[in-house]
């Protein structure tokens, strides 16, 4: 490789850049090259989510389901970045690692139950 | 080569850090008490939960502090690879919190004798005494309180005894994040509540990233988030000034939003007035010693040696506070308002102990707290028993003639607030006198400025308090009838522990604050 890299940080900013001008290019890309065929459905809530009317601030209730599943679906999404470390460095980590990392999953499952139990989980 | 090439196994071998199991046995006790409770919250049948939660949550508050009393000596030690430091600051302020979150826990478990309900509602949109509300009493139960409560404490305890600024961010959000929602948990006045906890969620956040920022400048300049690492590295590295001054001033952000220092004290009022008197007297004592312990610790080991730096601002945002607190507090006519802005003053008095940099700040910030706390939740149970239809009486003019119709309540509120003028003989004037020792002996010209602004602005407070015992014992009763309820025997206990206090700390102040000065070395 002939490209001298002057700085060790200069990877990262060309990172930056490159992340930038992704997000910049698919967006204002779409607007020009993308079809537009407009209908009702195209203007709701992508795929998932709540309707924004009724708006709570107007004294529509807003079902509260949505935000226990994303809560949980957090939790876990956190548990999962702490075990794979966790297990590409098993074999160098020992018993002591496995201990706490039981520990730390049965913490979190206690937050499950609960979950569970107060009929978190139930739809309707 | 493939990518995966690129991720081997770790070259280093893997070490786990040393434990002292002893050290962070009372952390470990409530840690795991909140988390029993959780799980009683899930499985015990609705009628048992109240019951089990108060005994597991008292028994675990009971235990660990038992655990510090007993074997403090051996507990004492840098432990975890320096991310809890115990020492006897740190075994001082987790006794306190432990003991005031035990009065506080007390008062949440208040239904007078299982006549009435808690402060608490089992469902926000319910109406108190509605079917809505019974629904959702069928549902669920308002029993959430003391786990959410033992999470807190929990972070409470490792603020104070945090070793490095990773440990006390996630200590700050451990025990904010549940006062978050026992703040909007009143089953009285809803919106209040509700509101204050949203004011008060929005406004902690951005302390937060204030303090994470904060912490992330001052790792640039040190290369360390250790406490001790970074206070050895003011004294040797140079020419990053400018990351140290700033990243000082950011986690100071952080931490005077806690203890509710102006300019950072605007949420203060609303919450402590929206969110249910119980958690008011509870956050109002227990956050203050939790925060204040760990801006002692990040003042005394990590920046005392620049104190050149943020000295002033300190010095200034003390002064501030005590004007502030106890000018606001003369125009308010909510009593739990005219609480709030007396505890931004006391914040403020607590700040010149601190800011004498030395010792016998330590020991006088202690003690201060000491006094404060528990005669704060005192008070916050006293005005949770005065009732107008059912609902507390906050609006000062209803306690008017109190003193007629319940003397003992009366009295008992007269002597907390002659505390916290600062009367001799009671506490509040020996933890006073010790502030302001410190700061005149150690901390110079400021000190006395300080000094000075501060008994001005004791007298300030001193007319506020007389007013309401004034108004309490020499004015006729009028408006709507005021009822006095009669607590049980819990509730009582916190009370009497908070008048006790007053008296005993103010008569016979020398035990305390022998422990306070032993007890007033840091460790790194």
């Amino acid at each position: 490789m002939a490209v001298v890299v002057s700085s060790p940080y200069l990877p990262i900013l060309i990172f930056f850049a490159c992340g930038i001008a992704f997000a910049a290019l698919s967006v204002l890309g779409l607007g020009v090259v993308g079809p537009k065929k407009y209908n009702s459905a195209k203007f709701v809530a992508y795929e998932c989510g709540i309707q924004p009317s009724p708006r709570a601030d107007q004294g529509g209730r807003v079902p509260v389901k949505f935000y226990t599943v994303a809560m949980l679906f957090i939790i876990f999404d956190i548990e999962s970045v702490f075990l794979f470390p966790f297990a590409v460095a098993f074999d160098s980590l020992g018993l002591f690692a496995l201990v706490e990392m039981v520990l730390f999953v049965l913490t979190v499952f206690v937050a499950y139950v609960y979950v569970w139990r107060r009929g978190g989980l139930d739809w309707d | 080569m493939s990518p995966l090439a690129l991720i081997g196994p770790p070259s280093a071998t893997f070490t786990p850090s040393e434990v002292s199991y002893l050290s962070i046995l009372p952390m470990l006790i409530v840690a795991g008490a909140a988390l029993i409770g959780v799980l009683v919250e899930a499985f015990a049948p609705r009628a048992a939960r109240f019951t089990a939660q108060f005994a597991v949550a008292m028994l675990g508050l009971l235990a660990a502090f038992a655990v510090i009393a007993m074997r403090a000596p051996a507990m004492i030690g840098v432990t975890l690879s320096g991310a809890v430091v115990v020492d006897g600051p740190a075994l001082v302020f987790q006794g306190m919190v432990l003991l005031m979150g035990a009065a506080g826990l007390a008062l949440m478990a208040e239904r007078f004798g299982g006549r009435g309900p808690d402060a608490f509602t089992p469902s926000g949109s319910s109406v108190p005494g509605s079917q809505a509300e019974g629904l959702a009493e069928r549902l669920g139960t308002t029993t959430e309180v003391f786990p959410l409560t033992m999470f807190a404490l929990l972070g409470m305890m490792l603020f104070p005894a945090s070793g490095d600024l990773l440990t006390m961010f996630v200590a700050l959000e451990v025990l904010s994040m549940p006062l978050y929602v026992l703040t909007a948990l009143a089953r009285r006045r809803r919106l209040l509540s509700q509101e204050a906890a949203l004011k008060y969620f929005l406004l902690g956040s951005f302390s937060s990233a204030f303090f994470l920022f904060g912490a992330a400048l001052l790792y640039g300049y040190a290369g360390s988030l250790n406490l001790g690492e970074i206070g050895r590295a003011v004294g040797t590295v140079s020419g990053r000034g400018g990351l140290l001054a700033a990243g000082a001033l950011l986690l100071f952000v952080g931490l005077l939003f806690k203890v509710g220092a102006v300019p950072f004290h605007s949420w203060t009022p609303d919450v402590y007035q929206g969110a249910p008197t119980p958690v008011t007297g509870f956050m109002a004592a227990c956050t203050k010693v939790a925060a204040f312990g760990a801006l002692l610790r990040l003042v005394y080991v990590g920046l005392a040696g620049s104190r050149w730096d943020w000295e002033l601002v300190l010095w200034i945002v003390a002064g501030l506070t005590m004007v502030v607190g106890s000018v606001l507090s003369v125009s308010q006519t909510d009593i739990k308002r005219l609480l709030a802005y007396s505890s931004v003053a006391h914040a403020g008095f607590i700040l010149v102990g601190l800011l004498a940099i030395d010792r016998a700040g330590i020991a006088a910030v202690t003690f201060y707290l000491a006094s404060y706390g528990f005669a704060t939740i005192a008070a916050f149970g006293i005005v949770l028993l005065v009732r107008a239809r059912g609902s507390e009486a906050t609006h000062i003019s209803q306690w008017a003639g109190l003193g007629r119709r319940a003397p003992v309540l009366a009295a008992g509120m007269g002597l907390l607030l002659m505390g916290f003028a600062g009367i001799p003989l009671t506490s509040g004037f020996t933890a006073k006198f010790a502030v302001f020792a410190a700061a005149v002996a150690h901390a110079g010209a400021a000190g006395v400025v300080l000094t000075v602004i501060g008994v001005l602005s004791s007298a300030v407070t001193a007319y506020v308090y007389f007013r309401i015992v004034v108004l309490m014992f020499f004015s006729e009763p009028g408006g709507a009838p005021v009822d006095v309820l009669r607590p049980s025997a819990g509730g009582a206990t916190a009370i009497g522990v908070g008048l006790l206090t007053t008296v005993v700390l103010g008569v016979f102040p020398a035990p305390l604050l022998a422990l306070a000065a032993s007890a007033s070395q840091f460790l790194w």
